[in-house]
């Protein structure tokens, strides 16, 4: 009898797939599809503005006239943080509903494992967040581009800041897993270069998500440094001030830190939020170029709320796949890749170019340093940091990145 | 000295956090025997009513009645979800409440952020506790100090409760022996009830409390649910000095460790478990646990091979599916893949499960060893895919000798907790390991052969493979080896009193189940082209345990139903709804309602039930076999 059941599970599974693969099919001379995948469920606090910033695009796109006339349309599906679901995802999009090319992305290993995919299935695949160094160096493939500034390009934006502190008694806390440990390492590298005479007196490495950030603030304290370094973010970077704030580890002491003038990370601190940290982030409030002011009021006619970096991310990430589509004409994807390869358009920070030497864009980073206004934090003293001057020499990328 | 003094101290107020959510969880546990996965679930509540509360109501009466109310709240939602969900199923097969906590705990995760959204929420510091005390030059946080303070009362009141009052005694009555406190005419319902919201009390005032320290965020639950059953386990399952002590151990290896080696905080709590139970194998302050009364994996028939027509029908679904690539199109066929190799994984899981009554906590370790030795093989000694699949999987096999041989010597809870932290230990070396398995930016590049790489050939591949798996296993459980198995499984006494070495045949499964699993994962890693620790995480072991109690964990094969549904509904439900978490959840709680025994499970005894009714069946068949009575 079991046999039975077991025919009628796996008839279920197969019309539920067959039925949600089909319906789309009819529509498609009509328009252009862009597949989506991020971490939805997992990184709501990033992904919702996200989502909100590419919608913002699709309906500017689509009320300009769409793309060589046709509709755009963005299906986003969900990885739930994990590198094997957002395959099934990518395959999803790829198979059934013959999306011209993949976009999004957050966690680095998911942002290899869609690249790897993309490298496999010949499809055009454009990053958009994950900032792993490897997506376009060690690992990159010619099918893979991403727009937000790597690892290697945050470091160097806040080594150039961090250079020019007295400071030679340095440590770190970071979260102990990729991204962390490269920050780490890309930031102790150029520092080094830059200062010698710099000692690292001590390094924290809480796991992601879980510190318990008093032992660690206690033990960064006990090696008395002048200076400290900290990649954490989200609801670690909380515990690590508040309990920073507390015992006093922040008195006298200079911070560099990681994205924590991203409001997705410095709005919860609130009155706790830290002063002087040298930060990288975003400070919609104090940006005042046309570009951005552009977006800024169409953002919050649309949704009446302020935009996080998340949504420059998925509203660039849209509209530079929009503007690849656009000058390639055509969705083959050694098209698109020849589209991409160069192609400079305007951005919310100003004119970016995907570069053709390792297909990443020079979007560049706001640093600032971190204070307190009405109670809540923000950056001041802010300047925008261009990507392209923050990328190591075409000889030492040649090196990195394998040949195609 | 200051620094260490201070650096203790640090240690005890994470070891008072820990504690006041463990020791809900030990009663909970020590008394209904539930695997109580909400627990997590309930902490995070706390927290988020907490929030809510506290900033509305401010002032100290505000924040500490706040904390309070929350606390009591969420206690309430605790009993209700216990009269309402756990009171039916009290009578499942082992573990099958797991499930149910398992599916609202998926539900709760999603609502929270309906709720209160996406953001991290930062609540106010507790009044009269914002600063710090001056130690000799060192800060000490005066919250810290109040917790250091709370985690003891909290010990001494749950004393009190358990030695001191009518119910205490009759709580520790039945944590020793439950069928003797029913026997005794103790209205059992109600004395469940009130441990339960006790439990969920403790675990949503252990949350709240947090909120001077922490973010409140979505994923708290799964941030401190394993760590506390691992505290619990270490301590001694319902032992609530047992949980005090474990977490203050926990906690203060942690403060120092990370003095020594600032990257062990990600792994020390499963070492920590790992020695203990190998040590002591009922943890530090636990007794052996009381003889079982009624078997494990107790059937209401007995499990017999198919007869010839059932086979007929197996093979024509196995016709039916093997005729997929002729329908369908790529996606499909490569979700097909996907779910025949879970089938293969949660078989092996079931295999060791309902043959064996052993249930792991950690069988992805097995998977995600297949995962890595296919990974490894072809990156880097180039060997071809036969090659890789063929030898990958013994990766899986050394790894489920080696732990094996250590977890069989237990049993129970200890068992799965024991696999738990070997999985942990397996996963933290490959995340950690990053010159060779490159961390968790994983091995890319690990794609199938051009005779294997179309998804119909990949499909008709796994699907082979698959039911080869099936059929191997079946026939081990109908084997002598397979009998003395299910001996061992039903009366340790009585088997060994025939001659049966219970340990080796234990371990011989462990093994087998260990290759089977491997030989999914080295399926997997073809299927994904890469690898990653994610293959060899909790929520993979998860998964497997909720695909075979779907199925029935009383059931020879009800793993393959459990794995073809639970997979199918997840990715289909992740692709189409952004709540995905929440139906998924939601459907899981309906089924352990539906269907107590699994879904295999109840309709076999339905089946059986009819049968039974439409022609006299022999009486023989009928009764319950109650072996170990």
């Amino acid at each position: 009898m079991r046999g039975y059941f077991v025919g009628a599970g796996l008839a279920i599974a197969v019309a539920a797939m067959a039925t949600s693969a089909m319906t789309t099919q009819a529509m498609a001379q009509s328009e252009i599809k862009i597949g989506e995948i991020n971490s939805y469920s997992l990184l709501p606090a990033f992904t919702e503005p996200y989502r909100k910033g590419w919608q913002l695009a699709v309906e500017e796109i689509n009320a300009a006239g769409g793309i060589g006339g046709k509709k755009l349309v963005v299906i986003s599906k969900d990885d739930g943080g994990k590198p094997a679901d957002a395959q099934t995802a990518a395959n999803e999009l790829v198979s059934s509903e013959n999306v011209a090319m993949l976009t999004g992305t957050f966690l680095s290993n998911i942002g290899l494992a869609v690249s790897d995919f993309a490298n496999q299935k010949k499809v055009f695949f454009l990053a958009a967040e994950p900032l792993t160094d490897a997506i376009t160096w060690s690992k990159g493939n010619r099918y893979t581009f991403r727009l937000r500034p790597s690892n290697y390009m945050q470091a160097a934006m806040l080594v150039e800041e961090a250079a020019k502190l007295p400071a030679k008694r340095w440590a770190t806390i970071a979260p102990n897993y990729e991204y962390g440990q490269s920050a780490v390492a890309v930031f102790k590298k150029l520092m080094s270069e830059k200062r010698p005479d710099i000692q690292w007196v001590d390094e924290q490495w809480p796991p992601q998500g879980k510190i318990d950030a008093g032992p660690v603030v206690q033990a960064t304290a006990a090696a008395n440094p002048e200076a400290i370094l900290n990649v954490t973010f989200g609801a670690d970077l909380v515990k690590l001030v508040r309990e920073g704030n507390t015992r006093g580890l922040f008195k006298g002491r200079t911070v560099v830190s990681f994205l924590t003038g991203e409001p997705e990370y410095l709005d919860p601190l609130k009155d706790e939020t830290p002063e002087g940290w040298i930060v990288s982030g975003y400070p919609w409030y104090s940006i005042k170029t046309p570009e951005h002011d552009a977006f800024l009021k169409a953002y919050q006619a649309k949704y009446n709320d302020y935009p996080r970096l998340g949504s420059i991310v998925g509203y660039q990430t849209i509209k530079a796949a929009a503007a690849i589509l656009a000058k390639a004409g055509s969705s083959d994807p050694e098209k698109l890749i020849a589209a991409a390869e160069g192609i400079s358009m305007s951005s919310p920070f100003g004119e970016i170019t995907f570069r053709k030497i390792d297909h990443q864009s020079t979007l560049g980073a706001f640093t600032g340093k971190t204070a307190l206004k009405d109670g809540k934090g923000i950056m001041v003293d802010t300047a925008y940091r261009k990507g392209s001057d923050y990328l190591p020499s075409d000889a030492e990328i040649e090196k990195l990145r394998p040949k195609d | 000295m200051a620094f260490y003094v201070v650096q203790f101290l640090t240690g005890l107020a994470s070891a008072a956090s820990l504690f006041l959510v463990a020791s809900g969880l030990s009663i909970i546990f020590g008394v209904t025997r539930i695997v109580n996965f909400a627990h997590g679930a309930f902490y995070m509540l706390g927290a988020y009513v907490a929030f809510t509360l506290t900033e509305r109501f401010s002032g100290a009466f505000g924040f500490w009645g706040g904390i309070v109310v929350a606390a009591l709240a969420v206690a309430a939602i605790g009993v209700l979800v216990e009269m309402v969900l756990l009171r039916r199923i009290y009578h499942s097969p082992e573990l099958f409440q797991l499930l149910a906590t398992f599916g609202l705990t998926l539900m709760v995760e999603d609502l929270v952020v309906l709720i209160w959204g996406p953001d991290d929420l930062v609540g106010r510091r507790a009044p009269g506790f914002k600063g710090a005390i001056d130690f000799f030059g060192q800060n000490i946080p005066s919250y810290d100090l109040f917790l250091i303070v709370l985690g003891p009362v909290v010990l001494g009141v749950l004393w009190l409760l358990f030695q001191r009052t009518r119910w205490g005694v009759l709580v520790r009555a039945a944590t020793q022996d439950r069928d003797m406190v029913a026997a005794l005419g103790v209205n059992q319902k109600w004395l469940f009830t009130s441990v339960f919201a006790l439990g969920v009390f403790l675990a949503a005032l252990g949350g709240a409390l947090q909120i001077p320290r922490d973010a409140v965020n979505h994923a708290m639950d799964l941030r401190v649910i394993v760590e506390v059953f691992v505290v619990v386990v270490i301590g001694g399952l319902g032992s609530i000095i047992g949980a005090f002590v474990a977490a203050v151990l926990v906690s203060e290896l942690n403060a120092f460790g990370i003095l020594i080696f600032p990257k062990i905080s990600i792994i020390l709590v499963f070492l920590v478990m790992a020695v203990v139970l190998i040590v002591r194998p009922w943890g530090l302050f636990g007794k052996p646990e009381a003889p079982v009364r009624r078997t494990p994996g107790l059937t209401v028939n007995p499990w017999r091979p198919l007869t010839a027509n059932e086979r007929l029908a197996a093979i024509a679904v196995l016709v039916v599916a093997a005729a997929l690539p002729f329908v369908a199109g790529n996606y499909v066929l490569t979700v097909g893949s996907e779910i025949a190799i879970f089938v293969i994984f949660a078989v092996s899981l079931h295999f060791l499960m309902s043959v064996g009554g052993l249930a792991s906590f950690g069988h992805a370790a097995y998977f995600g060893l297949g995962a890595y030795g296919v990974a490894l093989l072809a990156k880097m000694a180039g060997l071809p895919m036969i090659a890789c699949l063929l030898l990958g999987p013994l990766l899986g096999l050394l790894g489920a000798a080696v732990f094996g041989f250590f977890a069989v010597q237990l049993s129970g809870v200890y068992f799965a907790m024991l696999t738990l932290a070997f999985a942990q230990i397996v996963w933290s070396i490959a995340f950690q390991w990053v010159s060779v398995t490159g961390g968790d930016n994983g091995i890319l590049g690990v794609w199938p052969e051009k005779w294997a790489a179309s998804p119909s050939h990949f499909y008709w591949l796994s699907l082979g493979i698959a039911a080869l798996a099936v059929v191997i296993l079946r026939i081990i459980v109908f084997s002598p080896f397979g009998f003395a198995l299910r001996a061992t499984r039903d009366s340790p006494l009585r088997s060994e009193a025939v001659g049966i070495n219970g340990k080796r045949i234990q371990w011989t499964a462990f093994v087998i189940a260990g290759t089977v699993a491997g030989l999914a994962g080295a399926l997997f890693a073809y299927l994904k082209g890469s690898v990653f620790p994610d293959n060899m995480g909790i929520s993979l072991s998860v998964d497997a345990l909720v695909m075979v109690l779907l199925g029935g964990v009383e059931t020879v094969s009800g793993a393959v139903v459990g794995a073809i549904v639970y997979k199918a509904l997840n990715i289909w439900l992740v692709s189409q709804t952004d709540w995905s978490k929440l139906v998924l959840g939601a459907f899981v709680v309906l089924i352990v309602v539906a269907f107590p025994k699994g879904i295999v499970g109840t309709l076999e005894a339905f089946l059986h039930r009819r049968r039974k009714s439409s022609s006299s069946a022999s009486p023989v068949l009928t009764s319950r076999i109650e072996t170990a009575e």
